[in-house]
């Protein structure tokens, strides 16, 4: 199934992610990052707790069901160790709490309302990733 | 009632998304981010799909007075730049580059059964708490 260019999946997967931030918009008025939902499981007051948990369960149910639809999404394993991935997974978590947001609450909605901050954090995010992709290589 | 049902459908929607965008397969993330080696240029087509869509919502949704089952709007109206936010930004990157992940597909990923996303998200939470026990102290977020 989707055998389309890779460049076409990426840009109707995009479009489907535009559609799921804009839903909870407008439905629930909020922005979808994620790792602000995750790190709110935590921190949150008490009855914003739930609707945290259940986002991340429609997350996994979602990759529950790509595994039958789209098997193809969970290829291309990288060959880094227990080490790195553990270092790298310390780093993420710390620093979207740190810097407030990742790729989906800076990256996607944050610069659909242009705001100045999500902008300069997805440029900066952007730049460290490839700053450390071109050091590894 | 109905908001708890509907995140469920929204995150269900946007890891499907991933799925499909090639968000959840590490090498192309690296590949993406590989400007001086094989760069894979197709994952730029994510942002432009997602915010090509999003930005247009924004402004039609946002002409409401409130969300439809919200009484208020919850969007972050900061507009300081801070040292937080920069350094923040780039430790993330740092990860986001070594392991090809960042949260949202870590967590799909985890339908997977691989172990990489397991020891990546668990890293993460660990990352989280960190964090909060180092602010706690020193309040390096203000």
């Amino acid at each position: 199934m989707f055998m389309q260019p890779d460049w076409v999946n990426a840009l109707l997967g995009g479009m489907l992610i535009g559609v799921s931030v804009s839903l909870m918009l407008w439905w629930n008025g909020r922005v979808t990052g994620i790792s602000g939902i995750i790190n709110g499981v935590f921190t949150a007051v008490k009855e914003e707790r739930l609707w945290r948990g259940l986002f991340l369960a429609g997350l996994i149910f979602g990759g529950l069901a790509l595994k039958i639809v789209h098997p193809n999404a969970f290829s291309g394993e990288l060959p880094t160790g227990a080490g790195i991935t553990v270092i790298a997974g310390l780093l993420v978590g710390f620093g979207t709490v740190l810097g407030s947001g990742c790729t989906s609450g800076h990256g996607v909605c944050g610069i659909s309302r242009l705001s100045p901050r999500s902008l300069l954090a997805t440029l900066v995010f952007m730049i460290a990733g490839i700053i450390t992709v071109a050091l590894l290589r | 009632m109905k908001q708890n049902f509907t995140v469920f459908i929204v995150g269900f929607l946007f890891a499907m998304g991933l799925g499909l965008s090639g968000m959840t397969q590490p090498q192309k993330v690296v590949g993406f981010l590989d400007l001086w080696g094989n760069w894979d240029p197709s994952l730029m087509f994510v942002m432009i799909g997602a915010i090509g869509v999003h930005f247009i919502a924004y402004k039609i949704i946002r002409k409401r007075i409130t969300p439809l089952w919200s009484e208020e709007w919850h969007v972050p109206i900061k507009k300081d730049i801070t040292p937080a936010l920069i350094s923040g930004a780039f430790i993330f990157g740092i990860g986001w580059g070594l392991a090809g992940f960042c949260p949202g597909p870590a967590v799909v990923s985890l339908a997977s059964f691989q172990v990489k996303p397991i020891l990546f998200v668990v890293s993460m939470l660990l990352g989280m708490f960190l964090f909060r026990i180092i602010d706690q102290k020193l309040k390096i977020k203000k």
